[in-house]
């Protein structure tokens, strides 16, 4: 390194160069807003099939962003949106989320849908430790360090919803069609719900009848002709993850075929508001769905929600049909100010110290009250039953008495396993003779 | 419902009956139950007296009990209307001493329901849904009443019955009685309950008659509970063979509905039109935008809507696949692999357009009158739209035969396909017959796409869902036979649903469309030719 090379020289007057510009274009940055802003990503679908469900979560991320800077940020700071757009790629989900976590230096990402992006982009978020927020409700199993997720696990919904079906305001239910597009939310759904209803509710096997289509299946004549001698007594009822566009197909064949909402209903877990909004509703009249909010719910701080967002819709030249607000929307509109307000505790965006202030950490929302776990990084929040109206939205006929808890791993089919991210924490671990074995150290 | 309870309450002032009189079993003084009622420790006693009554001042004050509008007003108890007045027990307006309609004191407090017992008023008041105005409701709370294995509904349901006029409310009515009157304890009566549920095969009854069999000891409704088991289990098997081959046609009506429009364009032209499934897509976003036409500007005839979007749709798939041939497939005649890419390279951009345009999910309602279904068989039902497509299919098949081979057009179509040359020589202009019977094809796939909406979805990606299986039917029927087509279909459509439910497990419709596809690879590679073999000249020239 005794003589510089021309090119090496170039290369180093180059940046000196532009370190200069910065030194010269910063202050003024500076004066202008106090700090540099942080940044955060925004990684949900943009395009492709799974924008219709995506795009409205953006918007509402947006949202809580602007809230933030309109109160004066966070530790001062502006709050700067990265937004990515994976085009419902799952490789592309993985290699936005490098980029958001190594050349844009995101605080948080706020992103995923399917379990499939989520578990595309878990690895890259462990290894440069990221840290996710994940609104959509999901199968569970799972607990990263670098998630917190905020929707609902099987516990806080899909089971809560049997119990309601089998409750004398459900229609006291005893017979279960568990009905599915062949993937891993509905086969694990399905999975805990069988064990749920035989060893807890004590179901007999003969009770319970499985089923799945692939996905884009048309043709539900046969099916449903089984569920109508399945539930000819009328002491059945139908638990739906049909994904997406086989609902309408299915649901069509139901009422042609005569099957009623009142006397055989179908309990869905995979459509909520902005779906119904672009199907043909009357055939779903009547029949049931298991989220933690709705928007149809009366609570003061939704209606103020409500209000807000129908604002923001009128801002943003979202049209007024489509300015629905529901339970994946509500997380994600909840977990960014989560976010912020963890930040604002600790003083920090660093992932470890705001780890540890998320925490317990309590918040206000359209549900009610809402925290997140002390140790699970899941959060406790109540479940609803809605029943679907003309108009697309929901008739709450039931909640919880009160929040519940979250449980990754559910009690059924991993008793005693469950998963602990405080101080002493290494994540999913089983009791073994009273005592805690990692699931990290056995492998 | 509350001009009903009027009209109701009225009817009962005008014969003079009051509440004292109320006929049948739960006949006693409403008025001394009304005050018994405000009475925190003797509620739940006439709570359970009144649970069994039939009678509609019970369902009135049980109401007015449940929604707080029950008082009690210088020592009698009164119901608070939805105006302010008040009306007693029996439903006769309360007059204060001077005459004049009577009012609350302000502050006066509601009786209390107690909460241990609001399940039981809510059980109760929902006996009296078998009166309601909704048909549909009285026919569901029948069946409930029917399932509830309680016998307090018994009198409830004898009275519906015997006002009521509906044909099939009736039924239900009395397929619920037979189901309590399963528990009687009078053996005659189980019999008779028996017999019932066996003749009408109550496929409904199967767990009320198996547990009834369980606990009999009356030989004689053991014997006839066996036979109407029996019977059921009979009536249930056959009748599943028949929705089971119904569901086969339809299916079979589908396929030839989606295909007929590729027997066109592949099986005669021999254009491979990777296209045709976005053919059925333009279809179906015809009925969509023609609907939301109406619904916006037409409201009041939003039902005829499907009349105009059916034409409508063969007009849009026609003009598209008529510049489709006129833009790309002309040049590209006689090179398959070269159309295939292209054509597929079409549907790709029109899915994308169809996404940009009209977003992820659409979807088209049925009009009123193609919604529901014809009931042929106790619990087996039918659908309108399905019926529809049926007729739809072999409407279109018609046309398509009385075109191709009885008119002239036809025949130059044939003539053309067979021998281009020869045609060309004779003066047919084989350009314009090329166009004309491509855009006849996609044509055809556009009025499928429109029927097709009314029981499945819209979305850009609909065409995917429908392009194997028409190229499947049209290769499996022998490429260039139009007969060959319609039995392809209606051979892939039964057989499918006869196999469906022959394989239980729980990923029956993958491994039947499975077993389907085997069986037809199966067929081609022992008649590659397929069901109905071209024959002649011109055969031999493209094999």
């Amino acid at each position: 390194m005794s003589a510089w090379s021309r090119r090496e020289f170039l290369k180093g007057s180059l940046v000196a160069g532009s370190g200069l510009a910065a030194g010269i274009g910063f202050p003024r940055i500076l004066t202008a807003q106090g700090k540099e802003p942080i940044r955060v990503g925004i990684l949900h679908s943009l395009s492709g099939t799974m924008a219709i469900s995506e795009a409205p979560i953006k918007e509402v991320v947006l949202m809580a962003i602007g809230e933030i800077n309109k109160a004066g940020g966070v530790l001062g700071r502006k709050v700067a949106p990265v937004i990515e757009d994976p085009a419902s790629n799952w490789d592309l989900f993985a290699e936005k989320s490098k980029k958001l976590l190594l050349q844009d230096k995101v605080a948080a990402v706020f992103g995923c849908w399917t379990s499939v992006s989520r578990k595309s982009v878990l690895p890259v978020f462990e290894k440069n430790n990221g840290l996710l927020f994940y609104p959509v409700q999901y199968e569970g199993e799972e607990c990263s360090k670098n998630v917190i997720y905020t929707g609902a696990t099987i516990n806080q919904q899909a089971t809560p919803a049997i119990d309601y079906l089998m409750s004398p305001e459900g229609g006291g239910k005893q017979k279960f069609y568990l009905l599915g597009s062949d993937y891993v939310y509905p086969r694990t759904t399905n999975k805990i719900l069988r064990l749920y209803l035989t060893k807890v509710k004590k179901v007999p096997e003969s009770a319970i009848a499985e089923e799945y289509t692939p996905f884009h299946h048309q043709d539900y004549q046969t099916i449903v002709g089984k569920i109508k001698s399945f539930s000819a007594a009328g002491d059945a009822a139908v638990i739906n993850t049909i994904n997406g566009d086989s609902n309408v197909p299915f649901f069509k064949e139901l009422a042609n075929q005569g099957v009623t909402a009142d006397k055989t209903p179908t309990m869905s877990f995979s459509f909520a508001e902005v779906e119904l909004q672009t199907l043909d509703v009357k055939p779903l009249v009547g029949h049931l769905a298991s989220w933690n909010y709705f928007m149809s719910l009366k609570t003061p701080e939704n209606l103020k929600w409500v209000k807000a967002y129908k604002e923001w819709c009128k801002g943003h030249g979202i049209p007024d049909k489509q300015c629905v607000t529901d339970d994946p929307m509500m997380h994600a509109y909840i977990h960014v100010h989560l976010w912020a307000k963890a930040v604002q505790k600790a003083e920090s965006t660093d992932v470890e110290k705001v780890l540890r202030a998320l925490e317990g950490l309590e918040i206000p929302s359209p549900v009610g009250k809402y925290k997140v776990d002390e140790k699970n990084h899941h959060t406790w929040k109540p479940v609803y039953i809605g029943k679907i109206r003309e108009d697309g939205q929901f008739d709450v006929v039931w909640k919880t008495k009160s929040w519940v808890r979250p449980a990754p791993w559910s009690e059924v089919t991993y008793p005693g396993r469950d998963c602990d991210w405080s101080n002493s924490g290494k994540g999913s671990f089983d009791v073994v003779g009273g005592k805690r074995m990692w699931l990290s150290d056995k492998s | 419902m509350h001009t009903l309870v009027a009209v109701l309450a009225a009817a009962w002032v005008l014969t003079g009956l009051g509440g004292r009189a109320a006929a049948g079993p739960g006949a006693f003084d409403l008025e001394a139950a009304a005050s018994r009622l405000a009475a925190p420790a003797t509620q739940k006693d006439v709570l359970g007296e009144l649970a069994g009554s039939s009678d509609p001042a019970v369902e009135r004050l049980l109401r007015a009990l449940k929604d707080g509008a029950l008082y009690a007003w210088k020592g009698r108890t009164v119901l608070l209307g939805d105006d302010g007045g008040l009306t007693d027990v029996a439903g006769r307006p309360v007059l204060d001493s001077q005459g004049q309609p009577a009012q609350l004191e302000s502050g006066a407090e509601a009786v209390a329901l107690d909460e241990a017992h609001f399940g039981l008023v809510r059980r109760t008041l929902e006996r009296f849904e078998v009166f309601g105005r909704d048909p549909l409701k009285r026919q569901s709370a029948a069946f409930r009443l029917g399932t509830s294995g309680d016998p307090a509904a018994i009198p409830v349901l004898a009275r519906a019955l015997e006002g009521e006029t509906n044909g099939d409310v009736r039924v239900a009515l009395e397929d619920a009685l037979a189901k309590l009157r399963l528990r009687s304890s009078d053996a005659a009566d189980r019999l008779g309950a028996v017999k019932r549920l066996g003749w009408r095969a109550s496929e409904a009854a199967v767990p009320q008659l198996q547990a009834l069999l369980a606990g009999e000891t009356d030989p004689a409704v053991r014997a006839a509970a066996r036979t109407a088991l029996q019977d059921i289990d009979r009536f249930v098997v056959q009748r599943n063979a028949i929705g089971y081959l119904f569901n086969g046609v339809s299916l079979g009506a589908v396929l030839l509905l989606m295909s007929l429009g590729l027997a066109v364009t592949f099986g005669l032209m021999g254009i491979i039109n990777m296209a045709h499934g976005e053919m059925l897509m333009l279809g179906s976003y015809t009925a969509y935008v023609v609907q939301e036409i109406f619904a916006a500007w037409f409201p009041g005839y939003v039902d005829s809507y499907f009349v105009v979007a059916l034409p409508l749709a063969f007009l849009v798939a026609g003009v598209v696949g008529l510049a489709l041939e006129w833009g790309v497939i002309r040049f590209l005649y006689g090179r398959p692999l070269e159309t295939l890419i292209v054509t597929w390279g079409v549907g790709m951009i029109l899915q994308q357009g169809a996404r940009l345009y009209f977003g992820d999910q659409t979807s088209v309602n049925s009009p009123t009158w193609l919604r529901g279904g014809a009931e042929v068989l106790t619990g087996l039902i039918f659908p309108w739209s399905r019926i529809f497509i049926v007729v739809l299919a072999l409407a279109a098949l018609g046309a398509l035969w009385l075109l191709l081979y009885r008119s002239y057009a036809g025949l130059n179509v044939r003539a053309v396909m067979q021998n281009r040359a020869m045609a060309a020589c004779l003066g047919v202009s084989t350009r314009r017959v090329d166009a004309v019977t491509f855009s006849l094809g996609t044509a055809l796939a556009g009025v499928a796409g429109c029927a097709l909406a009314l029981i499945g979805t819209v979305d850009p990606e609909v065409g995917k869902t429908y392009i194997v299986d028409s190229f499947m039917v049209v290769v499996l029927g022998g490429v260039g036979k139009l007969v060959g087509t319609v039995v392809a279909a209606v051979c892939i459509g039964v057989s499918n649903k006869l196999i469906e439910p022959a394989i239980g497990g729980t990923a029956a419709a993958v491994y039947a469309k499975v077993a389907v596809l085997v069986i037809v690879i199966w067929f081609l590679q022992w008649r590659p030719t397929g069901l109905f073999a071209q024959r002649g000249r011109a055969a031999t020239e493209t094999a």
